[in-house]
């Protein structure tokens, strides 16, 4: 009788638990199911996500890209972060060197505040560090705008997540569940999609895989509605028929960890263009 | 609004290439705002000039069917260190703007 | 000491008086024609630009180079160049052919600029943007057909 409670036991737990590996053994896999889907693209073209096995689709980027028209946008979150707070501190004060090549280390697992802390969170701790208030993560023209041209400081750094100790490794694991957790009325995991799928084409869209996703935030659809990338999260939630968790929150923070440790050492790219 | 002009000019061999744009939201007049439902009405620039150490040297005529913070990609030869390019807007409601770049 | 400020209000001021007095070309239209721009309907649209009886209007062959993409990635800004080796080219009109006013732009030159244009046009739906060409009286056209698909996974109208 107890046997087959142990052996039921186990049956649940290794249907329900993806294979308990370590970060970089789950990058692997996903490397692996990538270079299976697209053979023989390599890795730094994935940034491109769902452009990138489309010669016209690649042109119409580096087109618009080379002039963009939400520059308005980038312009005006550089003013955000030059203005100073009114204690006459600004936010480069926040972070080290001056908030230059530092976003590729974000989130991070902060083990005082028990939290994985993402950019944009950091940015708005910098400004209740400095009795200012706190600005709304979904907000395009506050938080969008300070993050799209904050992280702009860091583009050509490389993904560069770091999870050493067992608290950020279960912090990483809620993401990773998430990732494969079944959501909505469609009943989908962001792996249905972006991990068996990632590469293949799902009608005339490519399905765009995980790895390179995180690394090219925020974007400005059609040249300018922006999205950072947990107000992704959100619609692609809501495109499965499920209530989205909310930017900023725990669920999502944890993902957002998850998902940036698979992008480790590709470069990042503040503020571009998608479709 | 931005009622400057934005330039990125590259001269090669006299010819300038000369990228501009200019911010200004070109509405249709077809869509809706999203709280009250009401259509936003048309606001578009219709007509720039540009002018090369002020004269003019083309004229641009826009509809509503040109791109949010519309673009302009031109060729000009025979430019000159120090010549002043122009370009000034006029929309549909009366407002306009404009911008130079010197070439270097 | 003139500001700067003031210097573009002198200088914006002689830009505007300049429009009424632009080199006129041959057929006549040197201003933001309202008319044209009001049609609905392709054939009306390209009439109304000047090309009165549609027989005459002359294929540009290699003359006239197009670069549009295939599919566009999203139908509000669609990267177009047009570019004219047509001798004395004095104006580019740009058409998208299914657009609800296909009239886009267009664009008048001087000998002081080359007739090259690239600009970034919105399509309404899968369509043919033509170019037509105006040159010493005589009109050209040469046009591609655009996709423009509805998609982008988790994207808000």
């Amino acid at each position: 009788m107890r046997l087959l409670f142990y052996l039921a036991a186990l049956g649940i737990l290794i249907s329900q638990a993806p294979a308990r590996g370590s970060p970089e053994k789950d990058r692997q896999i996903f490397l692996d199911t990538y270079s299976k889907n697209l053979p023989g693209v390599p890795l730094s073209r994935y940034v491109h996500g769902s452009m990138m096995l489309s010669d016209d689709a690649l042109s119409q980027y580096d087109s618009i890209m080379d002039f963009p028209p939400f520059q308005d946008a980038v312009d005006s979150g550089e003013k955000i972060w030059n203005t100073p707070f009114k204690n006459g501190q600004n936010f480069s004060n926040c972070f080290e060197n001056k908030g230059v090549e530092i976003a590729g280390k974000f989130p991070y697992y902060d083990s005082d505040l028990e939290q994985v802390v993402t950019f944009e969170m950091a940015l708005n701790f910098c400004l209740q560090n400095n009795n200012e208030a706190p600005v709304d993560f979904v907000d395009p023209e506050t938080m969008g705008a300070l993050s799209a041209y904050a992280r702009s400081l860091s583009d050509g750094m490389l993904m560069q997540i770091e999870i050493s100790t067992p608290d950020a490794l279960a912090k990483y694991n809620d993401g990773k569940s998430l990732y494969f957790r079944r959501i909505g009325q469609y009943n989908l995991a962001c792996a249905s999609c972006h991990l068996t799928h990632g590469g293949h084409y799902f009608r005339d869209e490519l399905l765009s895989p995980a790895i390179g996703q995180a690394v090219h935030f925020p974007v400005f659809r059609g040249g300018e509605r922006l999205y950072t990338l947990q107000m992704r999260y959100q619609r692609c939630m809501e495109a499965v028929g499920a209530v989205p968790y909310s930017s900023g929150s725990e669920e999502l923070n944890n993902l957002e960890f998850f998902h940036s440790y698979l992008n480790n050492g590709l470069p990042l790219e503040s503020s571009v263009y998608r479709r | 609004m931005d009622k400057t002009v934005r330039f990125r000019v590259r001269v090669k061999d006299n010819i300038a290439n000369v990228k501009a744009m200019i911010f200004h939201p070109m509405e249709t007049g077809y869509r809706r705002d999203k709280n009250s439902k009401s259509i936003i009405p048309q606001h578009f620039v219709h007509t720039a000039i540009v002018t090369l150490n002020g004269k003019t040297i083309m004229e641009v005529h826009w509809s509503r069917s040109v791109s949010k913070n519309p673009y302009l990609n031109i060729q000009v030869p025979g430019v000159s260190a120090g010549d002043e390019l122009s370009i000034s807007w006029l929309d549909n409601m009366g407002q306009s703007g404009s911008g130079v770049s010197t070439i270097s | 000491m003139v500001s700067e400020a003031h210097q573009r209000r002198i200088f914006l001021k002689s830009a505007l008086a300049v429009i009424s007095s632009l080199i006129v070309p041959s057929v006549g239209y040197s201003r933001w024609d309202k008319n044209a721009y009001n049609k609905t309907e392709i054939v009306a649209s390209v009439q109304s630009v000047g090309v009165t009886n549609l027989a005459d209007l002359r294929e540009g062959g290699g003359k006239i180079t197009l670069l549009t993409p295939k599919i566009a990635e999203n139908g509000a800004i669609v990267p177009i160049t047009v570019n004219s080796k047509i001798p004395n080219t004095e104006r580019i009109f740009i058409f998208a052919e299914k657009n609800p006013q296909p009239l886009v732009s267009d664009y008048v030159f001087t000998p002081h600029v080359e007739p090259f244009v690239a600009s970034r046009i919105k399509m309404s739906e899968t369509a043919f943007v033509h170019a037509i060409v105006l040159a010493e009286g005589v009109f050209y056209r040469t046009a591609r057909e655009v996709k423009v698909t509805i998609g982008g996974c988790g994207e808000d109208s």
